[in-house]
């Protein structure tokens, strides 16, 4: 019982935990270079959640003087993340960009295929 | 203005990779580069000797005081690391500018010095910062800029190598957020004193080992540790030669250094050494390293690719100064880095100048190479002798180091794989000997003449250090024992 409350009360941690494995293991088996990104991207974003899920505190407000608020919730996480989003965009452009490319060099975006044309060069 | 020179070590460059992509001409473009790289090893050396005479440099980006603002330290390794880097790059320019017009289209050219500046700008970023995040946008800054500078290669596979790159170092990267996330929720600072200070109150606790392991890991797929390294041998192989020349030497050093700041310097060498196996691992993974990847390199038809093996090898030695530990270990494995990066500088510049002159770096092309082009081979032999580790030669200088540090503590059978492993590069770098000596040279080889100076002079130069740094070993091994000691002392 107590484990079943443990779990759920870091519903949160579960989420990311899950969107974490998710995300590398569509990386590991997909062949397709599209779903492979597709596979990183998901990983990636789920840091952004183990970022901004402990900066909440509940019950807290914005990081704002104001009369009667005392609890506030962390913004430099939120600052983490928005740098982090960045660098993701860039790094799925530029992945992108590559399929293009290979799709335009090999005619093909499935891994085995390319491989197999290579092992024959 | 030498108050704020930790800020332009890293603005100027950032701003030349703006310049360079408008100006849009190849020369130019490269004209931009050069001087920008030139005036890098001279502030290094400036804060040199600022850190000599006073101790660790703290600047404060943008005013903001430390720990809350980002903070700039340049400490002994940092600025060790920041000449590592800025000192081969500079030397390599003149080298950069035929090899890229040989290897890479006009109009594209100018992109090319673009993204090398970024890169040059994120690995002395990485050098720099005191900040774990500003640490990873720096990494993702010089690992984005490499991945593009691979793609242009000539080869179609040089897409795929660069591809394959991409998603490892991207996972590599994202593991290390994972890590700096761990430890900004245990401590509350990102910035790496305060987080070393912190450390010490907090019990080694499980998140902070989850921490240590994604670290770990995440910054061992980026520097290519055996057997993390599949990204590598492809994208150095096909990727244009100044790429392979500059990223060989350079970038993977880069990654070494934040395994050395965050082991010995923010956790601390109790929690990641006694608390933790990674010593054994790391020492397992580096003699592995050092006899898988050497085995591979003699296999390889492309030289370019041989010597990427080699250099998963030379890894292998670093970290196994790292997992020693102790004083002489650490200074070994830190003037190796500095020696590796020398060496192996010279041996892809050379490489680069023999494809420049032959147009592939195919093994069965260098038949008689040595005698149409004596110069430039032989300075391929003096840095072959030197990845050797032959005395008289810098490479020997690190690897004795590292003999001393096992026998330290008994390990004489890591003394005997250390020169086991180099007679495997006996065999893989005499390959290369016969080809070019020994060999009568192709129909096609017979016409090609000695490479142009602007190739020959950078190659000597790097050539005359990897030996001066084998018979003098004062600047380097000095520098490199300062900065083991106050790493072993820590952080706190």
């Amino acid at each position: 019982m107590d484990l079943l409350q443990d779990v759920i009360q870091h519903y949160n941690q579960w989420i990311t935990i899950f969107l974490m494995v998710s995300g590398l293991y569509i990386v590991v088996a997909r062949g397709n270079m599209i779903k492979k990104l597709v596979g990183l991207s998901l990983f990636q974003t789920s840091v952004y959640l183990l970022y901004i899920s402990p900066g909440k505190i509940l019950g807290g407000t914005a990081p704002i003087i104001g009369e009667g608020f005392s609890v506030y919730s962390n913004v430099l996480p939120h600052v983490l993340i928005l740098t982090a989003i960045v660098v993701g965009v860039a790094t799925l452009a530029l992945g992108l960009a590559l399929v293009v490319r290979i799709n335009e060099a090999f005619g093909t975006i499935e891994e085995d295929e390319i491989f197999e044309m290579i092992s024959e060069e | 203005m030498t108050a704020h020179l930790p800020a332009i070590m890293v603005v100027l460059p950032l701003f030349a990779a703006l310049l360079a992509s408008l100006v849009r001409r190849g020369w130019a473009a490269w004209a931009i580069a050069f001087a920008v790289s030139l005036a890098m090893p001279v502030i290094a050396f400036t804060m040199l000797i600022q850190v000599l005479s006073s101790g660790p440099i703290s600047y404060a980006m943008g005013g903001w005081a430390p720990p809350i603002g980002i903070e700039y330290r340049i400490d002994m390794l940092s600025v060790f690391m920041l000449l590592l880097v800025s000192v081969p790059a500079a030397v390599m320019m003149p080298f950069a500018r035929l090899s890229v017009m040989s290897e890479i289209d006009d109009d594209k050219q100018a992109w090319f010095y673009s993204m090398y500046l970024l890169c040059l700008a994120g690995l002395l970023g990485i050098a720099s910062t005191g900040d774990a995040f500003n640490a990873f946008v720096f990494l993702e800054i010089s690992s984005l800029s490499s991945y593009a500078m691979i793609a242009m290669g000539r080869d179609r596979r040089a897409l795929l190598a660069a591809y394959q790159y991409l998603i490892m170092g991207t996972i590599g990267a994202t593991f290390y957020v994972i890590a700096v996330g761990l430890l900004y929720v245990q401590t509350g600072t990102l910035n790496m004193v305060d987080m070393a200070g912190r450390l010490g109150d907090i019990a080694a606790t499980r998140p902070l080992f989850a921490a240590i392991a994604f670290l770990t890991v995440g910054v061992s797929l980026k520097f290519a540790l055996f057997p993390l390294h599949v990204w590598l041998p492809n994208a150095y192989a096909y990727a244009p030669s100044f790429t392979t020349a500059f990223l060989a030497s350079t970038a993977t050093k880069t990654a070494v250094y934040l395994i050395l700041r965050y082991f010995y310097f923010v956790f601390g060498i109790g929690l990641v050494f006694q608390v933790q196996p990674i010593s054994d691992i790391l020492l397992i993974l580096s003699l592995a390293a050092m006899f898988a990847a050497s085995t591979v390199a003699v296999f390889q038809d492309n030289i370019k690719r041989m010597l990427a093996y080699s250099s998963v090898a030379q890894i292998g030695y670093i970290t196994l100064g790292i997992g020693i530990a102790s004083m002489t270990g650490l200074t070994g494995g830190i003037v190796h880095l500095f020696n590796h990066a020398l060496i192996k500088g010279a041996l892809f510049v050379a490489v680069g100048a023999i494809v420049y002159r032959t147009g592939n770096g195919r093994i069965e092309n260098f038949a008689g190479i040595g005698r149409r082009m004596p110069l430039t081979m032989a300075g391929f032999v003096a840095a072959g002798l030197a990845i050797i580790g032959v005395p008289g030669t810098a490479g020997f200088i690190s690897k004795w180091y590292l003999a001393l540090a096992a026998l330290e503590k008994g390990w004489w059978w890591v003394v005997l794989a250390l020169v086991a492993s180099s007679l495997i590069s006996v065999v893989y770098i005499g390959r290369v000997v016969e080809a070019a000596y020994f060999r009568e040279p192709t129909a096609e080889n017979a016409k090609v003449g000695e490479a142009p100076p602007s190739m020959l002079i950078p190659l000597w130069l790097l050539v005359a250090a990897t030996i001066y740094f084998g018979i003098d070993t004062s600047l380097t091994v000095d520098i490199a024992g300062r900065a083991a000691e106050a790493l072993l002392a820590g952080g706190r």
